[in-house]
């Protein structure tokens, strides 16, 4: 007699320990493409040789703004655009932390957008996995700068004239040491780029494009997320080492995705010890690993 | 506890209020300091960022004043003491993760050397206007404790207590300077070490996954757990539940906003410190703080050489306000005097509590200079007719 099948519970899946399960189901619409990279992102962490117990995930506003309150790590879901500065502190308090940035592009690139030029300026040592849904999704589908030139949204009613952010030039130009971009339908490789991307240093951007069904797909009529999948597999060219000068993204256009960036700079923490150990010597004291004078 | 070594100046110095601030901080255990520079305020950052190497603290000058105060509610979450300075238009910058850090219940302190304002206002010169916003500034109802130091040496000394009562508490504290203080020059006595009494973070004993971040048992001031110590906590601004999770609900929003306000509300009698002097049996009590109060003591004593029974009291915590003592007050007082710097704000504070049994008369002065004390003496004298 055969054991009859039982039927798999989602506290079985593989990634449920990465996830706080209790706080299922989540708030995202169906099809919407933020769980797909949330499932990457944890598939990498699995991955990984990493101590969870040492990572934290920061995010800011906005619908990938709530990744961070389903992730089973230390996690902060802040103000919005300020995810980035308060990561900053994280990782400058105890530095041995491995700090993420999980957050979307109206947040990061739009009222964020000077904190994440600066920190990439200063080469600080966060990884920034940016969703890109081309437009403000929890407040109903505004325009964002992200959005492309023809695309309409709720406050661009006939279309956006503005030029949108190409995020992994911005990115690369300020002084990233990794930059890419992949949509959500590349879910082996955007796994993959993540997982590279928490073995590296510094100050590492992934922007990922992702289907918005319930406002951008609906506002220019394209279809289900479902269709907007099957336009990443048509439309998506990889070009790893692409110059990022040529990786904008225009209204169904081309996607170009790869990694573009994966260079050495000391980062910001190795900087400041290197130039501190030189001018100071021995009166130099750095801050310890797990946090500034704890009172021990 | 005792102060780190590494981190106090021992002595006897000749410091302006900044640089006494910043002395204060580091010996308070601060570690992490991120600021934006803004006169008359920047010497703060100036002193610490020259100390900090030697005592493993760790400055960064961000890129405004959104990010400095962001930067400093994160570092607060690994248990490093942390702090950010400021004036006027970065404090108003500030007011968003101010907020934050009040909802999170963040110890973070917060320094504004005040000038005069509004807007660009006059930023090499004195002001007090900023009162209001120090308690007000952010949305929502949340809870904030502020100080006001009137030497170099109370920017030292206060801001220790800033630091300890931001640990106590776990709210952002306002450390209330002025231009005046800011730059005065003035004796500082350092104490050693082992006298200055530091409050520790309140780490939590519970184990992870029993641990609930914002559960108190005595529905006041929650145990802290630091990021990265295995309790995979969540924190957000959204109103939340015992574990940190958003609960959007009126129920939820009544009674946590409701403990995030009584964390400071029901422990106001152990938070408010006052200064008096010859206010009992006063006919005119003159209110006063910062670089004001030490004018209002002049005006005090020359009106008392006119034969005006005058008293003295001194807001040295701003925030909560001293209610009961001033409710008291206006029970056996005909009037009180409040000079400040400002159009009138804290006047509107004894105006309430007086509830018009005493004469409430402000002082006013729009800023850029202090009182000239006769101004306060003739109100002092008049009141008292």
């Amino acid at each position: 007699m055969s054991t009859p099948a039982r039927t798999p519970r989602p506290e079985d899946h593989p990634i449920a320990p990465y996830l706080r399960m209790d706080r299922m189901p989540h708030i995202w619409c169906p099809t919407c493409g933020i769980g797909t990279v949330v499932k990457c992102f944890a598939s990498a962490l699995e991955a990984s040789d990493l101590d969870l117990d040492k990572v934290a995930v920061v995010s800011g506003i906005g619908c990938t703004g709530r990744v961070a309150g389903y992730m089973n790590l230390d996690a902060f879901h802040t103000t919005h655009g300020r995810a980035i500065p308060f990561a900053t502190g994280l990782k400058l308090g105890r530095p041995e932390l491995q700090v993420v940035v999980f957050s979307g592009d109206g947040d990061l690139s739009g009222i964020g957008g000077n904190h994440l030029i600066h920190a990439a300026r200063r080469n600080m040592d966060l990884l920034v996995i940016l969703v890109n849904n081309f437009i403000y999704g929890m407040t109903g589908g505004q325009n964002a700068p992200t959005t492309p030139v023809g695309a309409k949204s709720s406050t661009m009613s006939f279309g956006n004239f503005e030029r949108p952010f190409n995020l992994p030039h911005l990115a690369a130009s300020c002084g990233a040491t990794f930059v890419a971009r992949w949509t959500c339908l590349h879910i082996r490789r955007l796994t993959k780029c993540v997982r590279v991307a928490l073995r590296k240093k510094g100050f590492r951007f992934i922007e990922v494009v992702a289907p918005c069904s319930t406002l951008y797909a609906r506002l220019n009529r394209l279809g289900s997320g479902l269709d907007l999948m099957r336009f990443y597999h048509d439309s998506a060219e990889i070009r790893h080492g692409a110059d990022t000068r040529d990786v904008e993204i225009g209204y169904q256009d081309t996607i170009v995705c790869g990694n573009f960036v994966d260079i050495e700079r000391p980062t910001y923490l190795e900087a400041m010890r290197t130039h501190y150990r030189e001018r100071l010597g021995d009166r130099y004291v750095p801050m310890p690993e797990e946090g500034g004078w704890l009172h021990a | 506890m005792k102060a780190d070594p590494l981190g106090v100046l021992t002595g006897v110095h000749y410091l302006d209020g900044d640089f006494a601030c910043g002395e204060g901080a580091m010996a308070a255990g601060c570690r992490f300091v991120a600021g934006y520079p803004i006169t008359p305020s920047t010497e703060v950052v100036e002193r610490i960022s020259r100390r900090f190497p030697t005592m493993g603290g760790t400055f960064i000058q961000m890129e405004d004043e959104l990010g400095s105060m962001a930067a400093v509610a994160g570092a607060a979450w690994t248990g490093t003491k942390a702090m950010t300075v400021t004036s006027g238009p970065g404090f108003s910058l500030m007011m968003e993760n101010i907020g934050l850090a009040a909802m999170m219940e963040t110890p973070c302190v917060v320094v504004n050397v005040q000038r005069g304002g509004p807007s660009t206002g006059l930023p090499t010169m004195v002001g007090q206007a900023d009162m209001m916003q120090a308690r007000w500034g952010s949305h929502g109802d949340y809870p904030v404790i502020a100080l006001a130091p009137q030497s170099p040496q109370e920017a030292f000394d206060l801001v220790i207590d800033a630091f300890n009562l931001a640990e106590t508490y776990r709210v952002p504290v306002m450390f209330m300077m002025d231009e005046c203080v800011g730059h005065m020059t003035e004796k500082v006595v350092i104490p050693p070490h082992d006298e200055i009494e530091i409050v520790p973070r309140r780490l939590t004993a519970q184990p992870p996954g029993e641990y609930l971040p914002y559960h108190s048992d005595d529905g006041s001031v929650p145990e802290f757990a630091r990021a990265g110590d295995g309790y995979r906590f969540h924190s957000t601004g959204l109103t939340h539940d015992d574990r940190g999770y958003p609960v959007m609900s009126p129920e939820c929003q009544d009674e946590s906003v409701r403990r995030l306000v009584a964390k400071v509300r029901d422990h106001a009698d152990e938070i408010v410190r006052v200064e008096e002097d010859g206010v009992d049996g006063a006919d005119v009590v003159v209110i006063a703080y910062g670089i004001t109060a030490r004018v209002a003591r002049m005006a005090v004593e020359l009106a008392r050489r006119q034969g005006v029974k005058a008293g003295f009291l001194r807001l040295v915590v701003v925030w909560p306000f001293p209610e009961r003592r001033v409710r008291e007050l206006a029970g056996s007082v005909k009037a009180f005097v409040v000079p400040e710097i400002n159009l009138g704000q804290m006047v509107l504070e004894v105006e309430r509590c007086a509830a018009g049994r005493a004469a409430s008369i402000p002082v006013a002065h729009a800023g850029g200079g202090v009182h000239d004390p006769t101004r306060i003496v003739t109100a002092i004298v008049e009141a008292a007719k």
